[in-house]
């Protein structure tokens, strides 16, 4: 176990993966829209949809409002699309994949090949701009459940990505969306059919490998009446002393009855120990509970990461819909975080609940920052927010800050926070027992954590429980 | 509005005995003020009250003149009855009475020859505003070891004006071991003017300030009040704010903790019923070890009313020990009513503990049933849960004279 952890301690995800490159020319401009649209073989309305959305960036300015501040990125002087030279036309059989690729995603711990899977989740792997290979496509599509990129959905299913694609994120949102509705190269799709409960956890593997390469993917799940989807993200990237940004757009929606459970181990790499490099991690969640009785569930690990700033949100549009958030946020060194939910009742008797805990370590900052907003219509709503913050250390910084709007005169919206530290008697009580203190801290922040890991997938809840540990290694002296 | 304001401000300069380095001093803080306006939504801590639009829309054309050179009538009726109490009367802008009748003279200095001084850190426009208009600003230093015998009453009058700007700025030093009691009583008989209140609190040593808040009497007056308090070694502020008389007030509260064992408590109550728009604003800065705050606000909301509590707690890297605790609870009695909380908590060090709360939400439903099955009507029963709800705000406060002052104020029965 020791060595295990001595193992762990680096980032051990660190790695490049030397595959040769097609790369779009660098720079932000129409002709790599044109660039990306072409190689992906994209319909027109695609294309037209892309540079309306990069019109509407050139009016947009960078927001400014977050707590974490960061260098001036300089837009032209990035890739807006690189994938590996024989992955540009999907191999049909994980066979003929270039067996680099299916190395590194050994490597990483996601064996591609089928049948080496058995603990029966189907995975998405996107390896830099394009996705390389979906797993068990045959088994879901006999049920009905379309599980692919989303290059391959918008030839193959136009109808359900023009109708769905920025409902939720649309092409008028904010400067990171804007830029990712712009430029995304490939994500996930998935549709779950009316009534069908999906037979095994989706999963999508994100890998930025290549360098000076901007990520923009784009998910797009949609849930149909009474259907219900688990899906799961993992993330990670190579050590690189320079930032890479990461700005993807993730658009759920559940339609009537419907549940979508949403959940992100997040792992990308968070920069040396003196805050050199690292993956700018300004992400755009948003779901819709567009029918009644829907539920969306977002349960996030984030651990990586120079800069995370993202806020998974929810509109609870539909009368009795739910919507929960769960986040572990853990920032150790120079790391920084910005996050939190936004909660928008806008439905009847709409219920959510928010659980966030934040811990940080080093010289590292972390916010939570929180909306719950209830309309003037939305009756009978009800919201309970808890957010506890963990510090260790007087170097690092632990904040909160919620908006609470109540509009409605029958809707209850209970809000609490707390932080504070491990307590000295917690950690004597565990070192009387014979835990060292490392151990003793790792327990007792998997105690903190313990009401959002339960949420988590078996499997990821393991791999996290794991991540936690590690994530604070060196921050207890 | 620009050419007017300067105009407004020429006309005071040439009827004035500012020196000229007072002048400069003021034109400098009407620039200020001019390049950023009033504040809009845009400002963080005006998210939820956009004052520029609020004057547009209630006052329109503000004018910025006040003839200081004519005194105003004195109206005794005003004066709190069955209370002895030392008085500052300001009525319209003008400053027309300080007594201190019932405590010794030489404990007590008041002077107003002071030279403005540049500060540079200013940030707030409206203080900006309050230092280029305001007329001559008094400060008021408590000797060593003296406690003041009665309240300082602070009577903010305003009569047979309409659509103007008024700037009212106080500085109140407390020495060593010494305390102040101030009660503002806000009471007004004109209608859109803007009022613009700040004053500056200075607490060495062991001193103990309390300053009970009071704006009550209905009026369509748009009002911002600014206390700047710091906080030496061992000194306590108790602040209280009773929000329900005007048509929009902003009470906003900065408070520098700097010395070890320093406390601030800050309580309040919004009691809204016609289309009022109220907020507190409150800054609570924890830089060294050993301090505490506390602060509790609750509000009952009535018809298309709308209140904003903004609550931040700031703990330094250096200030290990902290204790600041915050809880809002708002009751919203109809469905045209809004509350918005934004109670936030910045914290550097680790050694602390630091918790906040907010709830809204309709009145117990439970305890209505509770009450009607016990013999009382609904409108009684609401009262009676309404008067219990608002009573644990106003026990905090701790001189007992002014708590039995509020109670009947509002109506509360114990």
């Amino acid at each position: 176990m020791k060595k295990e952890i001595e193992n762990l301690k680096e980032y051990k995800y660190g790695f490049t993966t030397d595959v040769e490159n097609i790369r779009a020319p660098k720079g932000l401009n129409e002709d790599t829209i044109k660039f990306i649209s072409e190689i992906k073989k994209e319909p027109k309305w695609m294309l037209e949809w892309r540079l309306k959305a990069f019109e509407r960036l050139k009016k947009l300015k960078e927001p400014n409002w977050q707590k974490p501040k960061y260098p001036k990125i300089d837009y032209q002087d990035l890739y807006y699309y690189s994938a590996p030279k024989n992955a540009s036309s999907k191999p049909k059989d994980i066979k003929d994949l270039d067996p680099k690729i299916l190395e590194t995603y050994k490597k990483l711990g996601i064996p591609l090949e089928e049948q080496k899977r058995l603990n029966g989740i189907a995975v998405d792997a996107v390896f830099d701009s394009v996705s390389v290979a979906t797993t068990f496509k045959e088994k879901l599509n006999d049920v009905g459940v379309i599980f692919c990129s989303i290059s391959e959905a918008i030839q193959k299913h136009p109808n359900l990505v023009k109708k769905y694609l920025g409902s939720v994120i649309p092409i008028t949102d904010h400067y990171f969306a804007t830029l990712n509705s712009a430029v995304f190269t490939d994500g996930s799709f998935v549709y779950i059919p009316e009534g069908v409960r999906c037979p095994m956890e989706l999963s999508t593997y994100f890998r930025i490998n290549a360098s000076q390469t901007g990520q923009f993917e784009r998910t797009l799940i949609i849930a149909d009446k009474g259907s219900y989807v688990s899906y799961l993200e993992g993330c990670t990237a190579p050590m690189r002393d320079e930032n890479q940004l990461h700005a993807a757009n993730v658009e759920l929606i559940a339609l009537d009855d419907a549940e979508i459970k949403y959940s992100t181990v997040q792992n990308w790499y968070p920069g040396d120990e003196d805050g050199k490099g690292g993956i700018y991690n300004f992400v755009t969640k948003r779901g819709l509970c567009k029918g009644t009785n829907s539920k969306i569930s977002w349960t996030q690990v984030e651990t990586g990461s120079a800069i995370t700033w993202k806020y998974p949100s929810c509109i609870l549009k539909g009368d009795n819909s739910i919507g929960e958030f769960y986040s572990i946020a853990i920032t150790n060194n120079h790391q920084k975080a910005d996050t939190g939910t936004k909660m928008i009742h806008l439905g009847k008797n709409t219920k959510s609940k928010i659980i966030s805990k934040g811990i940080s370590a080093g010289l590292s900052d972390m916010t939570y920052r929180g909306l719950v907003d209830i309309s003037s219509k939305a009756n009978n709503s009800s919201n309970y927010t808890q957010c506890d913050s963990l510090l260790m250390g007087n170097k690092c910084g632990a904040h909160t800050v919620p908006y609470i709007k109540n509009k409605n005169s029958k809707s209850n919206v209970a809000h609490e926070a707390t932080t504070s530290k491990i307590s000295e008697d917690q950690l004597h009580y565990c070192q009387q027992r014979g835990l060292n203190s490392e151990e003793a801290v790792g327990l007792i922040v998997n105690g903190f954590c313990k009401e959002v890991l339960q949420q988590l997938p078996m499997e990821f809840a393991v791999e996290a429980q794991k991540l936690v540990g590690i994530s604070l290694e060196g921050s207890v002296g | 509005m620009e050419e007017k304001i300067k105009n407004d401000f020429e006309k005071i300069i040439e009827n004035s005995k500012f020196s000229n380095k007072d002048i400069e001093l003021k034109r400098d803080f009407l620039n200020k003020f001019i390049v950023s306006g009033f504040p809009n939504k845009k400002l963080e801590n005006w998210k939820f009250s956009d004052l520029n639009q609020i004057i547009k829309k209630n006052i329109g054309d503000l004018s910025f003149y006040t003839n200081y050179s004519i005194p105003n009538k004195l109206n005794p009726s005003i004066y709190i009855d069955g209370l002895e109490h030392n008085k500052i009367v300001f009525i319209n802008g003008r400053i027309e009475k300080i007594d201190f009748k019932y405590e010794e003279k030489d404990k007590i200095q008041i002077s107003d020859q002071f030279e403005l001084k540049k500060d540079t850190k200013v940030t707030n426009s409206l203080i900006n505003l309050n230092n280029a208009f305001a007329n001559k600003y008094f400060k008021i230093v408590i000797k060593k070891n003296y406690s003041i015998r009665k309240p300082l009453v602070i009577y903010h009058t305003t009569n047979n004006i309409n659509s103007k700007n008024i700037n009212l700025r106080l500085d109140f030093v407390l020495e060593k071991n010494s305390s102040l009691k101030i009660v503002d009583i806000f009471n007004d008989q004109s209608e859109k003017n803007f009022i613009n209140v700040f004053y500056n609190f200075e607490l060495n040593q062991d001193s103990i300030l309390k300053n009970y808040k009071i704006d009550q009497i209905e009026n369509n007056n748009i009002k911002y009040s600014f206390n700047n308090i710091v906080q030496q070694e061992n000194s306590v502020s108790e602040t209280f704010i009773l929000s329900s008389g005007s048509n929009f007030i902003k009470n906003e509260i900065n408070c520098d903790l700097i010395g070890k064992y320093s406390s601030a408590f800050i309580n309040g109550i919004f009691s809204l019923k016609q289309k009022k728009h109220h907020e507190i604003k409150t800054n609570i800065n924890h830089l060294i070890d050993n301090t505490k705050s506390y602060q509790l606000i609750k509000s009952v909301l009535e018809n298309e009313s709308k209140a904003v509590y903004q609550g931040k707690i700031f703990v330094d890297s250096k200030a290990q020990k902290t204790d600041g605790y915050q809880l809002s609870k708002a009751i919203l009695l109809n469905e045209t009513t809004e509350f918005n909380a934004k109670p936030e908590l910045e914290i550097y060090a680790d050694d602390v503990k630091c918790s906040h709360g907010s709830a809204s939400g309709s009145l117990n439903d439970d305890a209505i049933f509770y009450l009607m099955s016990r013999g009382l009507n609904y409108t009684e029963a609401k009262k009676l849960l309404i008067n219990g709800f608002l009573l644990e705000v106003v026990e905090k406060i701790t001189d007992s004279q002014i708590k039995n002052l509020i109670k009947n104020m509002i109506g509360l029965k114990e």
